[in-house]
């Protein structure tokens, strides 16, 4: 009834997003941009897409903000609860066939998109998972509203080898061509490195959009500047009085 | 979109005007994409044109020297382009008929693709084609597009459909004043590189056009070369036995 009245429902806060990750010669490069929007407002300008599964896996999400944090948060506890049970390092088909099944029984209408990258014992491994349940295991991969620009960089600019320079330089030039092409994306180049032992998580990589027209000078707001119309003081006086020894008599 | 589902005593007649206007296009062609380079323009196109789902035409000339000065390219219904030909025909023809030492340029005939565009959407029946119009006149050189609506504009870099989200990206990265010929062609080839690898209805048979002060050519068909041995692709489920 309230639709027929033009009252447009909440929309939901989404990463309109470009998420990528490619494999290199030692192990796995994520990348992320910040943007948060909800419906065409930008609502958080430096948002947080890499998440934490394992210390050796990382998982980027596009899609609804709600579903990627939670979902990437029940796997890893999960995730966790296992290392515990069998101590031994996690392995990222272990997350990524807890995100998948959990997924698919959900049958879509958990709505995240992920880019899930690692490196355990039996290698580097990167995988995208789609909202109903399906994955792909991939050399290089993007999603999100920005993944096409994305993936033109790394189609027509990845070979096999590359060293970590080179990883963390075409990474960001993904995900820079997502953050200027599509609208969805913006702000700051997250990244993350992942190899053999070591996980180094470089927020705000790379800022391409610093705020551009900031006052030197800052504002100042002296005595005099505004107009006093009229001054009422009210003094502030005590209304309770407290006697000591005074209190509830037993 | 104009939905014309009524049930009621003029159902019949919503369902002659109809008739009388394109809804959806059938045979269509993907993208084109164009860059102006130093001695003019140069424009790529594959030569598909699908049906729904299925490739059907392998060897659909989407690109067409237009008068003396320009070329047009377009994606979108093929039936539709043909159209625009014959208007464009008949428009050149009563140019010539003028004799009168002048020719038109690109500019001029981008402006008649504009208004033929705009008009056709007014009356709710759109010529179904995103158009690239490249031309070089007097030194120069002009690369405009007009799209299915009548939105038009004019830069260095244009490309229809897929092509926008896919090549403009690599185009407003690495398109630079002057490159030369080979250079030109190498940047364009790895923009139709990538449509042929993530844009479904691509096919690897292309051509590209060159326009110079000097005319037009259309280069004959020929194929990409595409890399497909990515360690990764040899063996997916290496980690974990029987997934996928």
């Amino acid at each position: 009834m309230l639709l027929q009245k033009g009252v447009q429902p909440p929309s939901f806060r989404k990463t309109g997003t470009t998420i990528v990750g490619l494999v290199f010669q030692d192990g796995v490069i994520l990348g992320a941009d910040t943007r948060a929007t909800e419906g065409p407002i930008v609502c958080d300008k430096n948002c947080e897409k890499i998440h934490y599964m394992a210390p050796n896996i990382y998982c980027c999400g596009a899609g609804t903000a709600a579903d990627t944090e939670a979902v990437t948060d029940m796997v890893s506890s999960q995730l966790q609860l296992h290392r515990y049970a069998t101590g031994r390092e996690s392995r990222v088909v272990t997350a990524l066939t807890l995100l998948k099944s959990h997924l698919f029984s959900y049958q879509g209408h958990v709505s995240a998109a992920l880019v899930l990258g690692g490196v355990d014992i039996t290698g580097p491994h990167l995988h995208t998972i789609y909202p109903h349940g399906s994955t792909d295991t991939l050399p290089f991969a993007t999603m999100g509203s920005g993944s096409l620009a994305a993936m033109a960089m790394f189609e027509s600019k990845y070979r096999e080898g590359l060293t970590r320079d080179e990883g963390i330089k075409l990474v960001c030039e993904a995900i820079c061509s997502g953050i200027f092409n599509d609208l969805g994306s913006g702000s700051n180049v997250d990244v993350c490195v992942i190899t053999k032992g070591r996980t180094e998580y470089l927020r705000n990589h790379q800022l391409p959009n610093p705020r551009t027209y900031v006052s030197s000078k800052g504002y100042s707001f002296a005595k005099g500047q505004t107009e006093v119309l009229s001054t009422k003081t009210t003094p502030l006086k005590e209304k309770v009085e407290v006697i000591e020894g005074d209190a509830m008599e037993e | 979109m104009h939905s014309s589902s009524s049930v009621d005593k003029k159902g019949s007649e919503i369902f002659e005007m109809d008739s009388q206007r394109t809804l959806y296009p059938y045979v269509t062609g993907t993208s084109v994409i164009g860059i102006k380079y130093k001695d003019g323009i140069l424009i790529a196109a594959d030569m598909g044109g699908s049906y729904g789902s299925t490739l059907r035409y392998k060897s659909v000339e989407r690109m067409k020297p237009v008068g003396k000065h320009s070329l047009l390219g377009a994606s979108g219904e093929i039936s539709d382009f043909q159209e625009i030909l014959r208007y464009l025909d008949e428009l050149i023809l009563y140019d010539n008929m003028w004799d009168d030492g002048n020719s038109l340029g690109p500019k001029e005939v981008h402006n008649y693709l504009n208004r033929l565009m705009y008009n056709r959407r007014n009356k709710f029946n759109p010529l179904w084609n995103s158009l690239v119009l490249g031309g070089v006149k007097n030194g120069q050189k002009y690369l405009g597009m007009v799209s299915i609506i009548g939105i038009h504009f004019e830069d260095n870099h244009v490309a229809t459909g897929f092509g926008n989200h896919l090549a403009r990206p690599i185009l407003r990265d690495e398109w630079r004043e002057d490159m030369s010929y080979e250079e030109g062609v190498k940047l364009l080839e790895k923009c139709m590189l990538v449509l042929l690898y993530r844009d479904r209805s691509a096919i690897n048979k292309l051509q590209i056009a060159k326009i110079t002060e000097d005319g037009v050519s259309i280069s004959p068909s020929y194929a990409l070369k595409t890399f497909w041995k990515f360690s990764a692709f040899q063996n997916p489920a290496k980690g974990a036995e029987g997934s996928w």
